[in-house]
């Protein structure tokens, strides 16, 4: 790598990233891109190897195959260096149970080099920040969830690194919770900083995130803008059920003709899934199956979920494997 | 929320200027400041402080009534061979639970941002070590003060009998490096306890601890005399009784080193190993 690549604008650059537990290859060759500046979002299911890849670029697991650079920094060769450029907030909160909210962040800051004084002054900032002032010296083990990922996501900005991980800043939170942390994660990339974050959830992808990569089995199906991936599976998604299921394949004939599209049979039966790229020739298939005599049970329109951009990209839904799970210890499944 | 924090602007990524390396006068710094923690993490739970309030003050009397006649005619002839005994298996048997406490503190999710962070990988564990330094200093306190109320007078006075204790607790803390090391690299808390409790016992049993060396047969004696419980035994007998510093307490703190030399650093690696 010569001096010149390494003032690149990428935050993140990951080639090629393996990790093997035992038999599963949990993470398979992951290439990943972060420009820095930006919300990038790495969609999947659980045991997808989100989780994992990050833990190799936050330098908390050492890669089994590839490279991961940060800012131009090899995580493997100037781990130390990688760490003074990011901040980490997992899963489930890494924060010290046993401390109260202000012990949390002084001890973090402490670590980081802060005087006591410094330490005190930007603690209390941070829970000002975070709405956690009235909670400070509480025991952590009365807080909500909400509370703990807030006050974890606050341990992550102590030392305003350039890079920010965020494991799947959201899931288990309530509605207002999470849009509030939408808020603070828009706020943080406003101030300069790049964030990286997985989700299980297309929506957060979409909401948040200037670019998304897919991620299935340890490897990036597909990349880009959420509107691309959006498209790829159709704006929405027409559902219909069969009255008679031995119909189906009168029906996947006639999408194919009128909407011009390969419909997807789900596992029930009768059940057909059609991304619908432009509403008004629903009405032209209507017709068709009404001429045809083909009888509709049931008739729904959906947007695309994440269920969908996965049978869409990989051919199967996404739904968690157990046997991934049980093969990614780390941070999934050991803390929690 | 106000945004006075998330204003400031953060400085790039690539415009830092950045070590890769931890310099030790950060290393102790960040030890300190997990010791810190340590500490706190005591004053929370005072109830882990129950075998080392009580365990001094129960043995002290088990031992010193069970075996004070048989071996020594009565119990206040006993004493001055005992108390240093029961010292020091005492504290070491506390070390082990350093090692228990760390695999259970591992576990938790703290540990993943203690891994993320610039500091010295060592910091988080010899922190915790440190900070169980106090438990030791209370079981020793407690032994010394349990014999001195049965009527054991040290003739080597306060500040010999001071750093006997103090040679004690540095020790232990050389010796939690290896119960620390069975920690990291253990599955669960109380396997360590198990595996921990399997070398101890025998090790401080099969020692000078509770009885004279001489009354064993050959090839246990020769083992006693071997074993390093028994040279930091008589260190601890040497300085309180006779206030005489000799070539057990440089033993013992060699040894003491070596361990440390030996464990620490197959700790830490373990210990990123796993992270």
């Amino acid at each position: 790598m010569s001096a010149f690549e390494a003032r690149s604008d990428w935050a993140v650059e990951a080639d090629g990233l393996v990790k093997v537990f035992g038999t599963n290859r949990a993470v398979d060759g992951v290439d990943l891109r972060v420009p820095t500046g930006s919300i990038y979002g790495v969609l999947g299911p659980n045991g997808a190897g989100k989780t994992t890849t990050i833990a190799m670029l936050a330098t908390l697991l050492r890669p089994d195959g590839g490279t991961g650079r940060i800012f131009g920094h090899d995580v493997q060769r100037e781990p130390q260096i990688v760490r003074q450029l990011i901040g980490v907030t997992g899963q489930y909160a890494s924060v010290d149970e046993t401390l109260s909210a202000t012990e949390n962040l002084v001890l973090f800051s402490r670590l980081l080099g802060l005087s006591r004084a410094e330490a005190k002054a930007k603690s209390a900032a941070l829970l000002e920040e975070f709405g956690l002032t009235e909670a400070a010296r509480r025991p952590l083990k009365n807080f909500s969830g909400g509370m703990r990922r807030r006050l974890d996501l606050a341990a992550s900005l102590i030392a305003q690194p350039p890079l920010i991980f965020l494991d799947e800043p959201t899931t288990g939170l309530d509605p207002r919770t999470r849009a509030q942390m939408w808020d603070t994660i828009r706020r943080l990339v406003a101030t300069g900083s790049t964030v990286l974050l997985t989700t299980q959830y297309l929506d957060e992808a979409d909401q948040l995130a200037d670019r998304i990569a897919v991620i299935d089995r340890g490897t990036v199906v597909a990349e880009g803008t959420g509107d691309e991936l959006k498209a790829s599976v159709g704006t929405s998604s027409l559902q219909l059920r069969l009255v008679d299921p031995r119909d189906l394949d009168d029906l996947r004939v006639a999408i194919e003709r009128v909407l011009g599209v390969t419909p997807i049979v789900s596992a029930e039966h009768g059940r057909v899934t059609a991304p619908m790229h432009d509403a008004d020739r629903v009405t032209d298939l209507l017709i068709t199956l009404r001429a045809g005599g083909i009888h509709l049970a049931e008739l729904s329109v959906q947007k695309p979920t994440l269920d969908e951009v996965f049978l869409a990209l990989t051919g199967h839904g996404a739904v968690s494997e157990d046997a991934d799970e049980a093969g990614e210890p780390v941070l999934e499944g050991a803390t929690a | 929320m106000t945004t006075a924090t998330l204003d400031t602007t953060i400085t790039p990524g690539i415009d830092r200027v950045l070590k890769n390396r931890v310099s030790i006068g950060q290393t102790i710094e960040n030890s300190l400041t997990m010791a810190a923690r340590g500490l706190i993490k005591i004053r929370r739970t005072p109830e882990q402080l129950i075998d080392v309030t009580l365990q001094p003050i129960l043995f002290t009397l088990m031992f010193a009534y069970l075996f004070g006649g048989a071996i020594a005619g009565n119990v206040q002839d006993y004493l001055p061979a005992l108390i240093p005994g029961i010292l020091v298996q005492t504290v070491i048997t506390t070390s082990v639970v350093t090692g228990t406490q760390l695999r259970e503190d591992m576990d938790k999710g703290v540990f993943d941002r203690f891994r993320s962070l610039p500091i010295a990988r060592i910091a988080p564990l010899a922190g915790a070590l440190l900070a169980d330094t106090v438990r030791y200093a209370i079981a020793t306190t407690l032994t010394f003060v349990m014999g001195y109320v049965m009527g054991y007078h040290p003739a080597g006075g306060l500040g010999n009998v001071a750093l006997a204790g103090l040679l004690v607790i540095a020790c232990s803390w050389a010796i939690s490096w290896i119960f620390a090391f069975f920690g990291v690299i253990a599955r669960t808390a109380s396997s360590v306890q198990g595996i921990s409790m399997l070398i101890l016992f025998p090790l401080t049993f099969l020692s000078n601890a509770y009885v004279p060396v001489d009354t064993l047969p050959d090839w246990l004696k020769w083992f006693a005399n071997a074993n390093p419980i028994s040279h930091l035994v008589t260190a601890v007998r040497e300085l309180a009784n006779n206030g005489a510093m000799g070539g057990d307490v440089l033993l013992s703190l060699f040894g003491a080193a070596v361990i440390v030399a030996i464990f620490a650093p197959l700790t830490v690696r373990a210990y990123m190993r796993k992270a």
